[in-house]
């Protein structure tokens, strides 16, 4: 136990945290060099792509130093704001961090929450200086905001290059001799910290855990502490590039269980797996039943795949327990799922690995929060879907989630910022200065203000420079309405909203203005209006057609033509009837792309 | 009984709205024509020696072709091709080609029917269309072309000019009735884009076709033709007893057509066809001995589209029979079904077995067929 070493890497997207990843894989003989696939630790394709790793992973290698023989245990995390709980835990089964920042573009956002979660779990942070072959590299001035933020020595930053290999070793003298030995006692009932599962088709859920006292035998009988389900360890080992079997893992060591375990949800991150014959008396602190934030309809494109969406989302839900659902029905688009999301991100991968995966096209409504209302009648009711809402003449008042988003920009920003962040209803409760020319800002917003487009707008006011995470804090009340759309008189459910009195007007111009560019003209004129309860805030009209007819359709015409028309066919298959009008599956999804 | 399309991928300048294949530049006329007539003797097979009922020059311009050439052609196409006695031999021509020696040569050589571009009798619509030729050449080529015995004469006219009133186009329409011409055909202007006149819409310079006096001229057609004893046999399409084109006809019965020239397309009833739009690359492949076409054969779903996309353009309508022969039961049913919510707006007519589009239906052809279609 005196020569394990396990730790994790705190790092922002594109801060080069996979290449030294595989570095160090590299280095440490743990993958040859011919072997070696770029990122070998992402292997999901949409991670790759996106250069993000979603899901964590852990890997174990061995490394002399000094004549020790030394076991690290790499665990990879999530670096997205969606997957926080999950890096909670992995920062958890770890007693050091590399602290990985670009030598280019200096701490961000994300990096910072990390850290911080790292040093309050009393982890040995290394900083380490990355990408410092870059021209636009400015290590003295990134070192100064290192040292500022860990009050650590400036000699102590590691500086490195993922790309030339420059610095590796020095990280791994540094692991051996600053990261402490894990604590805990051999002879301790079993307490494993689970931090990570998947699925594997042909073997179920793998569990990933980190032994904290005690040890697991394969062949023993094991309960999850959290869940009380008992299984059978079928098989335990330790986790290489491939799954390596063992007898026992020991404490301190971080290792893998196959217990035959078929559904996903069974095993939750968090929880505490214990000997049946000698169970803990005490969970491991810190588990939490991870809930939604964002809410969405999922739908097939054509009604006919209800079924096999259902199918589909069992399936993905076997390796996604994050992702939570249940049936319903909407009037405009028939029978569906409200999905339960992670956030924006976590709900595109679901749509996007649906689409992949299992080739299900499918129709997202406009995401929404969970919002609490309360009746006259003192009845509390959870709003997953604005159709939730109570009717005006029963609803008391409404709550909604708010969070504390930190924001880390360029002073030149600060005002674009502080303004985009007051017109999504926020307050900003502090403003640093990390150095001369970067400011931490830190607001309290509304959750459901920054579900639709405030990424994307941060990102572009702030040309790039502006990182942003969030954790929520409370539910408040507020002035909250349910903006209804209406074509030709009929309600579509699936384009109602639950918005601030206050922007309501806006909103629903803005909508209006965007299904009459999104609905294509037809025989007669449709008129789209949005509205609060009875009252019209906001009407366009579309024309209707009068002359849809090619002139000319002569020999070369003719297959043109047909494959025109035959388009045409094809997307109008695809459209919803709402009463007599073809709407387009885009316009349900109109209002994420408004302005 | 194959018809045949030559085209004359040349123009004398071009026409603001045209998407047509053509070339302004006249120097390869020749060397064109000589590369069209190894295509015309290297696809005799195509013919299967059924004898040829109607040969059209289109384009481009075709009368900027000298008559000998034409001559040339039309020489080698009855060597080869067994061109009936009567065959309809149709020449594309613009009015300022037009003059009395051309059309006596055209004449000679046994051309019998010309399509006459005149597009419109108003000079503000010539010029907005950047069109070669006057007003009064276009009323004074049609009388030439009758005094030089071509009795088989159709004009083409435009509608839907940005500018043209409705009153404008009913002048336009008495005037071609002056003339005594037996067929017209008559197009809404299309803004296609890639077309100089989309380039004018988009900056403004052009105002868009207005759709509600589109609509109300298209109707005006209809009414006024109709009252000079004119059948509309085709949307586009209006013809005298006796004088409905036979080529394009063929186009609107799915018979076979052999498309020569760059751009041409060709059906052999199964199989779509067409040669490359690109006049340089065309004649190098000809010459060089390489494939210089692309083809598609058509899937029965296809067939299909295409029949009923076709059928319902002409008076002849869409035969449920021919559908179920050729088809099946299954689409007759499938094509009733779709059919359903027109034939209850009245934009679709049944008679028997035999639909059709009503007045108000033909403006709206296309999103029709679309909707019956198989995909």
């Amino acid at each position: 136990m005196q020569h394990i070493r396990n730790f994790c890497i705190i790092a922002h997207i594109d801060h080069g945290k996979s290449t030294l990843a595989d570095r160090l894989l590299q280095a440490t003989k743990t993958i040859s060099d011919r072997d070696m696939e770029d990122q070998v630790l992402d292997d999901m394709d949409l991670e790759k792509e996106r250069g993000i790793t979603i899901k964590s992973h852990a890997i174990q290698m061995n490394y002399e130093h000094n004549g020790k023989k030394y076991v690290f245990n790499l665990i990879d995390t999530p670096g997205h704001v969606d997957f926080s709980y999950e890096v909670s835990r992995s920062i958890a089964s770890c007693e050091g961090a590399l602290l990985i920042v670009d030598a280019a573009q200096g701490i961000q956002a994300q990096t910072i929450s990390n850290l911080y979660l790292a040093l309050g779990n009393d982890l040995e942070i290394i900083p380490v200086l990355n990408k410092i072959d870059l021209p636009s590299a400015e290590p003295e001035v990134v070192k100064d905001q290192i040292v500022d933020l860990l009050g650590c020595k400036r000699e102590e930053i590691i500086s490195a290059s993922g790309k030339t290999g420059l610095g590796v070793e020095s990280i791994l003298e540094a692991i051996c001799e600053r990261i402490p030995p894990p604590k805990g006692d051999p002879a301790a009932p079993l307490q494993a910290l689970i931090f990570d599962s998947v699925f594997n088709s042909f073997r179920g859920i793998i569990a990933y855990y980190k032994v904290i006292n005690g040890e697991i035998h394969k062949g023993e009988k094991v309960k999850f502490f959290n869940t009380g389900h008992e299984y059978n360890a079928d098989e335990v080992g330790i986790l290489r590039l491939s799954l390596e079997p063992r007898d026992v893992v020991s404490t301190g060591d971080v290792g893998y269980i196959i217990s035959g375990i078929k559904d996903a949800r069974e095993v939750k991150v968090g929880d505490t797996i214990t000997s049946s014959a000698r169970p803990c008396e005490k969970g491991i602190q810190g588990f939490e039943d991870v809930k939604p934030m964002v809410f969405a309809g999922i739908y097939p494109v054509d009604t006919d795949d209800f079924e096999e969406l259902r199918y589909s989302m069992e399936k993905l839900q076997l390796n996604d327990a994050s992702l939570t659902w249940e049936p319903e029905a909407s009037a405009a688009l028939g029978f569906g799922f409200r999905c339960g999301f992670l956030g924006m991100l976590h709900m595109e991968i679901v749509q996007e690995r649906l689409e992949r995966e299992f080739n299900m096209t499918v129709i997202t409504t406009v995401p929404n929060v969970s919002y609490i209302a309360h009746t006259t009648k003192g009845e509390v009711i959870h709003m997953n879907n604005p159709s939730d809402m109570p009717i005006a003449t029963m609803l008391d008042f409404i709550e909604e989630p708010y969070i504390k988003a930190n924001i880390i920009t360029k002073t030149e920003f600060v005002g674009a910022v502080i303004k985009l962040c007051m017109d999504k209803r926020g307050t900003i409760v502090n403003q640093s200065y990390l150095t001369t020319d970067r400011v931490e800002l830190v607001f309290e917003l509304p959750l459901g203000e920054i579900v639709f487009d405030f990424y994307d707008k941060l990102k572009s006011i702030s040309k790039g420079y502006a990182s942003f995470d969030y954790t929520p804090i409370d539910y408040r009340q507020s002035d909250l309405v349910k903006l209804d759309i209406l074509i030709n008189s009929e309600q579509v459910d699936a384009l109602s909203a639950l918005i601030h009195r206050s922007r309501a007007h806006e909103f629903g111009k803005k909508i209006c203005e965007k299904l009459k560019e999104l609905i294509p003209r037809q025989q007669f004129q449709i008129a789209i209006q949005a509205a609060i309860g009875a009252k019209i805030v906001a009407r366009e009209n579309i024309s209707a057609i009068r002359k849809d007819v090619t002139a000319k359709c002569y020999g070369g015409d003719i297959s043109r033509k047909r494959k025109l028309l035959e388009k045409q066919k094809e997307g109008k298959k695809r459209m919803r009837q709402i009463g007599s009008v073809e709407v387009p599956q885009s316009a349900f999804m109109a209002v994420l792309k408004l302005d | 009984m194959p018809g045949i399309y030559i085209h004359i991928p040349f123009c004398k300048q071009a026409c603001h709205y045209c998407d047509f294949h053509f070339s302004t530049s006249q120097k390869m006329v020749v060397p064109m024509l000589r590369a069209m007539q190894k295509e015309i003797t290297g696809r005799l097979q195509e013919s299967a020696n059924e004898e040829t009922a109607t040969v059209y020059f289109g384009g481009g311009t075709p009368s900027l072709v000298p008559p000998d050439e034409l001559a040339r052609m039309l020489g080698l196409l009855r060597e080869n091709y067994r061109v009936q006695e009567d065959a309809e031999i149709t020449l594309e021509a613009n009015p300022d080609d037009l003059n009395d020696v051309y059309l006596r040569r055209l004449k000679e050589i046994g051309i019998n029917r010309l399509s006459i571009g005149i597009q419109s009798f108003r000079e503000q619509d010539l010029a907005l269309m950047n069109r070669v030729h006057t007003a009064g050449e276009a009323l004074d080529c049609v009388k030439r072309a009758q005094a030089a015995g071509f009795g088989n004469i159709t004009i083409d006219l435009i509608y839907g000019i940005p500018g043209l009133e409705n009153a404008d186009w009913k002048k336009n329409l008495e005037t071609a009735f002056g003339l005594q011409v037996p067929h017209i055909s008559s197009y809404c202007l299309t803004v296609e884009p890639r077309t100089a006149l989309a380039h004018f819409v988009q900056t403004g310079k052009v105002k868009p076709v207005d759709e509600q006096l589109a609509s109300q001229q298209f109707r005006i057609l209809m009414q006024r033709m109709n009252e000079n004893g004119f059948a509309h046999y085709e949307i586009s399409n209006f013809a005298k007893p006796g004088f409905l084109s036979r080529h394009n006809s063929s186009y609107w019965s799915g018979e076979k057509y052999i498309g020569i020239g760059p751009s041409a397309h060709s059906f052999d009833g199964k199989k779509r066809r067409w040669n490359l739009a690109n006049n340089a690359q065309y004649a190098a492949k000809i010459q060089s001995g390489e494939t210089y076409w692309e083809e598609e054969t058509l899937t029965p779903a296809q067939r299909y589209n295409e029949y009923v996309m076709i059928s319902l353009r002409t008076s002849r309508g869409c035969d449920l029979q021919q559908i179920e022969k050729n088809f099946g039961a299954e689409k007759r049913d499938y094509l009733l079904g779709e059919a359903a919510p027109y034939l209850l707006s009245g934009d679709l007519l049944r008679e028997e077995n035999i639909l059709r589009l009503s007045e108000q239906g033909k403006l709206l052809a296309d999103r029709i067929a679309s909707d019956l279609f198989i995909v």
